[in-house]
């Protein structure tokens, strides 16, 4: 039996300063599928274009050309109102600065999401209570984010992410920020996130180690995926084989500014 | 739904940067406050003298001599600016004689109650050994003491044989007995005091004593006891000690209050003008009443009003120029918020509300903080000029409909700017 499929990337290709002379094409083709309940790395190295991919992924740019379904929505065609929709509910983001509002307590930056979505104030009070007691953060949830660690801050970060039970998990360098063993905690979370919840969740990162924990890890460079590895349970997904697109010209390499 | 926390959120962030918040909104709080005291003391103002006249003296129509003035000049000067610097003086035939207020009373005797006359001696030093009092002696008839209400609180008032036969007697206020005589009201009355007017001597006898309506001097300063009171006494009695036959400058004439005072008050002077002074190239006789000096009172603070408001409007529009700039800062200073903002959801709309609202609820609290203290400042402008201080309703309305319509209307481009943010490039801002 096949798994859903949740992203659906088909040839997309994102250029910079369109029709002026410095043109420049950072993503030559892209083709990835992600499927529902899967643990999906994405690794490759500074200026390889998977900042740009990301920022498409998560709805918050769109491609130059091609199409992308996220949980059977166009994305390509939606309007700016429907991408913030698209974004509070199909997707949770985490940062690798964690992006909480400093100003208000840890329940208060959990409950922003459901709070764009509509969501009453003791719904969200509740989820956001349980989200925070699921990340082991229920004691500090008074607390302002000055007053938490790095880690507790992403754990914080992490449970905002599930506010509205997305789609997918969209972490960019989640760990980036943390010390080995913080960075340890939070990686936790996300396999308990994925095996338990099943949460499909896309990892973002350039630590090799951190890639090897996810279910497949897909390489970018220089624009283009260039490898697919499936770790394990590799018969619980259709094979998805790099659809190189070529045009690896090299001419924009290393161009992507982080 | 969203209000709510956009409120709390911005009420948090003005707690959190007091100082800056503070600054921002002073233009706001002197705008407001400079409004809502103007506009506090202008109304305890009109509101006290609406009050004085409907108990005395708003069917009052004072009468004077005053010099001829070309048709187009602007209108009359009021009678206590009188030009003295005009070639001619008056002279005593364009004097206000007996024989026109015996016209007044028998032309219009159905519809007025009385004509006070009034005839000053001069201020005036009573003493007796070391004990003193300052008075204005003033000599009047009864239709005076009616008209202002002035009974006796012990002895009596002047009797019809005083004002014939122009009687020494006096009636003195309750702070001249304090004064001369330890406030003993019995002790002072039948006793003959002595007055000092530029250098003459002149001698009463008290009949009565009347009580000081300090209401009318209630911005007086310095010490009770030096506070210059009127010492009345017969009209004949002033006008002959001031050798004085005739006529006068100035008579008042009370209309009946069922009446038309205005309409009376124009027929008097047409009356004047046509069979006393239509022959009198220099001089005519104006009126005036009590209402016309509140109209002139009510436009020129109507004047006040408007050029305060106007440096109101200024300092306003100077504090939400203010308000706009901190609002650009803190939108810059919270880019990524912003960014992490729509990548939670959040639309264009939304932010859009979210910095509308805290530029709407730092005005309000300005509005708010300047609303205190134009009332604190208004009340204590009105107490300090002698009347009860009364807050405006409507200005409060006004000044927290303003305050939020400078908060809507500096904050929408900060908070447009906020909106249009592209999520990427401000999720990125360091």
């Amino acid at each position: 039996m096949s798994k859903r499929e949740i992203i659906h990337l088909e040839n997309i290709i994102k250029r910079f300063y369109v029709g002026q002379p410095n043109e420049l094409e950072i993503l030559h083709g892209i083709n990835l599928s992600v499927y529902d309940g899967e643990f999906t790395s994405v690794v490759g190295a500074s200026g390889s274009g998977k900042s740009t991919l990301m920022n498409i992924i998560g709805a918050l740019d769109k491609p130059t050309e091609g199409q992308y379904t996220l949980d059977d929505v166009d994305v390509i065609a939606a309007k700016d109102e429907e991408l913030s929709t698209i974004r509070n509910r199909k997707i949770g983001f985490v940062f690798q600065t964690y992006n909480l509002i400093s100003r208000t307590t840890a329940i208060k930056n959990v409950e922003m999401p459901m709070l764009y979505k509509g969501m009453g104030r003791r719904e969200r009070k509740e989820r956001a209570e349980y989200l925070l007691e699921m990340v082991g953060m229920k004691e500090r949830m008074t607390h302002t984010p000055d007053e938490l660690s790095g880690g507790q801050k992403q754990r914080v970060a992490i449970a905002r992410a599930m506010a509205c039970d997305p789609a997918i998990i969209l972490a960019d360098e989640p760990t980036g920020a943390l010390d080995s063993k913080t960075g340890r905690t939070v990686m936790d979370i996300f396999h308990r996130l994925n095996e338990e919840s099943k949460k499909t969740i896309v990892l973002i990162t350039h630590a090799p180690d951190l890639a090897e924990e996810t279910g497949r890890i897909i390489t970018l460079s220089d624009g283009n995926i260039v490898n697919v590895r499936v770790k394990y349970d590799a018969d619980q997904y259709e094979e998805s084989e790099p659809e190189n697109t070529g045009e690896t010209t090299g001419e924009n390499s290393g161009t992507e500014e982080e | 739904m969203l209000l709510f926390e956009n409120i709390a959120l911005a009420l948090a962030g003005i707690k959190s940067n007091k100082t800056r918040s503070v600054l921002t909104m002073l233009g706001i709080i002197i705008g407001i406050a400079a409004v809502i005291a103007i506009m506090t003391i202008g109304g305890s103002m009109s509101q006290g003298i609406q009050e004085e006249m409907s108990s005395f003296g708003a069917n009052q129509i004072m009468m004077y001599v005053t010099e001829r003035e070309d048709e187009d000049d602007f209108g009359g000067p009021g009678p206590g600016m009188r030009f003295e610097d005009s070639g001619r003086e008056m002279k005593d035939d364009d004097l206000i004689t007996g024989e026109m207020i015996q016209g007044i009373r028998d032309n219009f005797g159905d519809r007025i109650e009385g004509i006070g006359l009034k005839e000053e001696i001069g201020e005036a030093k009573a003493k007796s050994g070391s004990l003193y009092a300052n008075v204005r002696v003033v000599g009047l008839n009864a239709d005076i003491l009616k008209m202002e209400e002035i009974e006796p609180v012990a002895g009596r008032a002047f009797t019809k044989e005083d004002y014939r036969e122009g009687r020494k007697v006096a009636m003195v206020t309750d702070y001249f007995v304090d004064n001369m005589f330890s406030g003993d009201k019995d002790a002072a009355l039948g006793k003959q005091i002595s007055v000092l007017v530029q250098d003459r001597y002149y001698s009463y006898t008290v009949v009565g004593v009347y009580e000081y309506d300090d209401s009318d001097f209630g911005y007086s300063t310095g010490k009770k006891s030096d506070i210059r009171t009127d010492l009345y006494i017969p009209i004949k009695t002033a006008r002959e000690q001031n050798h004085n036959n005739k006529g006068f400058a100035n008579i008042t004439v009370v209309g009946d209050p069922a009446g038309d005072i205005s309409t009376l008050s124009d027929e008097l002077s047409d009356f004047m003008e046509d069979n006393y002074y239509s022959r009198n190239q220099y001089f005519t006789v104006d009126t005036w009443t009590m209402s016309s000096m509140v109209d002139e009172l009510t436009k020129s603070m109507a004047t006040v009003s408007l050029a305060v408001s106007l440096i109101a409007g200024i300092s306003l529009l100077v504090g939400g120029i203010g308000v706009m700039n901190i609002m650009l800062v803190s939108i810059t200073e919270r880019t990524k918020e912003i960014g992490t903002r729509k990548a939670l959801g959040a639309t264009n709309g939304s932010i859009r509300t979210q910095f509308i609202v805290e530029s709407i609820v730092l005005c309000l609290v300005g509005g708010i903080i300047g609303m205190i203290l134009g009332c604190a400042a208004g009340l204590a402008g009105s107490q300090a000029m002698g009347y009860t201080g009364h807050i405006q309703p409507l200005s409060l309305a006004v000044s927290f409909g303003f305050s939020s319509v400078i908060g809507i209307f500096f904050g929408y481009y900060p908070a447009n700017k906020a909106a249009k943010m592209n999520p990427i490039d401000a999720l990125r801002y360091e």
